[in-house]
């Protein structure tokens, strides 16, 4: 039989026996490479270190000269600062749990049924980057019903769509590490239904595109400054600008701390990510 | 990788299905848009039976297995199970196992997890399950992989886990979709035994797909092979192999040789010997027409003056195979290898023709 068929010819021997030397300027190539690759990650550092370290200078600096760290104990008892926290918790809640119930189906039905409408999700997506945070407020504050107009859920509403285009690529890239047809189809065969298999299977494994999309959610609402301050809202953002302090620098130093806890989680969820895709990758 | 299951020993894992269940292809017709994948097919399937769906890609063979899943709904036509059209149930509700070609063990289960998925959608007692699930990765040799999550597998391993996985929901039918074509050979053979021995052991009734026809002649207790859409022929392997029923089968099972012919009555002269026609003469158009002959329908003896000359040799272990132009024909020819020693590229043969009777087709348009 066909399959049977031996005695192939090796394509080419003489790759076999080709001299170690023809390495050498590639490896030259690489070690250029590298230290290019080290300055722009110095500078990138430098780009987010330097203003950082401004600002923690700034911010824990004595008057008299010297650093304390009291500025840390009268961030809580700083007037409205805890009704801002509860205010972009509540904000930061709720728009993660709608985007999500919205997005997830929707990702897995795109990547299911229409993948061909991948690209037109992508676009589709991206138009909440393009439109102006001002034209979301006037324009959703026109469109929205009497009662809704004065309660918070209005501004959670417009961070749905903000963190639409994030929470899409996250849960997009996700899916695409999986083979999610085949995991599907083996679930389905096993007895499981629909919203059994999306809980049981898919979304353990896309563990780390949810968490991702968590936190570029609860970024965005915590450091979204236009929109909430047009509606009147004092949300930790409008807090940091507007607070009437008697210390300037523990508003800086609350920023800081944000932009601290923000970089924190978004090392950690890339290193999950990478370990994740390892796994997908080798699992396939 | 070394299976370490005596397949052939009764152990505790006794998955035994109420044996398998008759399945029944009834004329199904499956169209994607201006294609019809699937066209009028029909296929009766015994219980028990482990049947191979066999033929080039774009055939339907995956297209019906789908459809027998539950994934694809049919066009037209019923697929029957245990006498029952299933046709419109469900993949969730038709209790079939099936083993992917893609791995597909959830990665965030490990080995015994993936197995006990099933029983837990069928809400068994999770000691229940766990005893279910070890029985099974002991059957299929991994009794020692249990907490080994599918990244930690090798392919091999996550396909005898998609196996136990398969089987543990105790199906009526295993469908296997080309379960074997991402391993290595040494990993597909191994593989393929313990398939086939489970099968048996299990008595399920199985649809394995595959375009590898070493994979279905070596496994299968019938083959179907098929093409465009249609079922060409159902047989035995052997059968298929020496009575194939149409010239596609006779191409495409095996290697075979065409030349050209000339009808006489009942027979056809091929390299200067009388020859009968195999099959139905009525459907045998009568003028010019190729016979069809295997690499072992022909003898050859070196000959300095012969007609033949060898322009191709390739060893396959007991047999040589030659190449062998001949007349503006181009033959495949099986020589033991010990005769083939003194046969080399350029060596003038002379070719004679041993078939009792020969499978002729029309003349395949010169390319």
């Amino acid at each position: 039989m066909a399959s049977l068929e031996l005695g192939q010819d090796i394509a080419d021997p003489l790759r076999i026996d080709a001299p170690y030397e023809a390495d050498a300027p590639l490896n030259k190539h690489r070690r250029r490479f590298r230290w290019g690759r080290g300055a722009i990650l110095i500078i990138t550092a430098a780009y987010f270190v330097v203003p950082f370290y401004a600002g923690m200078e700034y911010s824990l600096q004595r008057p008299t000269g010297g650093f304390s760290l009291t500025p840390l104990s009268q961030i809580g008892s700083a007037p409205g600062f805890v009704s801002a926290l509860w205010l972009s918790t509540q904000l930061a809640v709720i728009t993660m749990l709608v985007v999500m119930a919205l997005m997830v189906p929707t990702v897995i039905y795109v990547h299911l049924r229409l993948p061909r409408f991948r690209r037109v999700m992508e676009v589709i997506t991206i138009f909440p980057i393009i439109i102006p945070p001002i034209a979301y407020s006037v324009g959703v504050l026109e469109a929205a019903p009497q009662w809704l107009r004065n309660s918070q859920y209005l501004l959670a509403i417009v961070y749905v769509i903000l963190a639409m285009p994030y929470v899409y690529r996250s849960l997009d890239s996700g899916l695409g590490a999986l083979d999610v047809k085949t995991l599907v189809e083996a679930s389905r065969s096993l007895g499981s239904s629909w919203l059994m298999t999306i809980w049981r299977v898919l979304v353990p494994n896309l563990r780390a595109a949810l968490m991702s999309a968590s936190v570029l959610t609860l970024a965005l609402v915590f450091g979204e400054f236009t929109i909430a301050n047009v509606d009147n809202w004092q949300t930790i953002p409008v807090w940091i600008y507007l607070a009437p302090t008697d210390n300037p620098r523990i508003n800086t130093l609350v920023a800081m701390i944000a932009l601290l806890a923000t970089a924190v989680v978004l090392i950690l969820i890339v290193s999950l990510d990478r370990s994740q895709s390892r796994n997908s990758r080798r699992s396939r | 990788m070394t299976l370490v299951t005596d397949t052939s020993t009764p152990s505790s894992a006794e998955v035994r299905p109420d044996s398998g269940a008759p399945v029944v292809f009834d004329n199904v017709t499956r169209r994607f848009g201006t294609t019809t994948a699937l066209d009028r097919f029909s296929l009766d399937i015994a219980p028990g039976e482990l049947i191979a769906l066999l033929g080039p890609s774009g055939c339907g063979k995956t297209t019906a297995l789908r459809v027998l899943a539950g994934f694809e709904r049919p066009d037209n036509g019923r697929i029957l199970v245990d006498d029952k059209d299933v046709s419109t149930v469900p993949a969730q509700h038709r209790n079939m196992g099936m083993v992917f070609q893609s791995y597909s063990l959830f990665p965030n289960m490990n080995a015994s997890d993936n197995v006990a998925f099933g029983l837990q959608i069928r809400h068994q007692r999770s000691s229940q399950r766990r005893a279910k699930a070890g029985e099974l990765l002991d059957l299929v040799g991994l009794a020692d992989q249990l907490a080994k999550y599918p990244h930690q597998m090798s392919g091999g391993q996550q396909q005898r886990v998609a196996l136990a996985r398969a089987l543990a929901i105790e199906p009526r039918v295993l469908l296997l979709d080309e379960p074997l074509s991402a391993l290595d050979a040494k990993v597909r053979a191994e593989l393929r035994d313990q398939i086939r021995a489970i099968q048996q052991r299990l008595e399920i009734t199985t649809v394995f797909v595959t375009h590898d026809q070493e994979e279905a002649m070596s496994m299968a207790d019938r083959v179907c092979v098929m093409s465009r859409g249609h079922l060409e022929q159902v047989a035995t392997p052997s059968v298929l192999y020496s009575q194939p029923a149409t010239p596609f089968v006779g191409q495409f099972v095996g290697v075979s040789s065409r030349i050209a012919v000339t009808r006489q009555s009942d027979h056809v002269e091929v390299l200067g010997r009388q020859v009968k026609i195999r099959g139905d003469l009525s459907q045998v158009p009568a003028g010019d027409l190729e016979a069809l002959l295997r690499p072992e329908d022909f003898d050859v003896i070196v000959n300095p003056v012969g007609l033949g000359i060898v322009n191709h040799r390739s060893f396959l272990g007991a047999t040589t195979r030659l190449g062998i132009g001949i007349g503006g024909a181009n033959l495949r020819v099986d020589v033991r290898s010990s005769q083939a020693e003194n046969i080399d590229v350029g060596t003038r043969v002379d070719v004679s023709v041993n078939a009792r009777d020969v499978l002729v087709t029309t003349p395949q348009p010169s390319k």
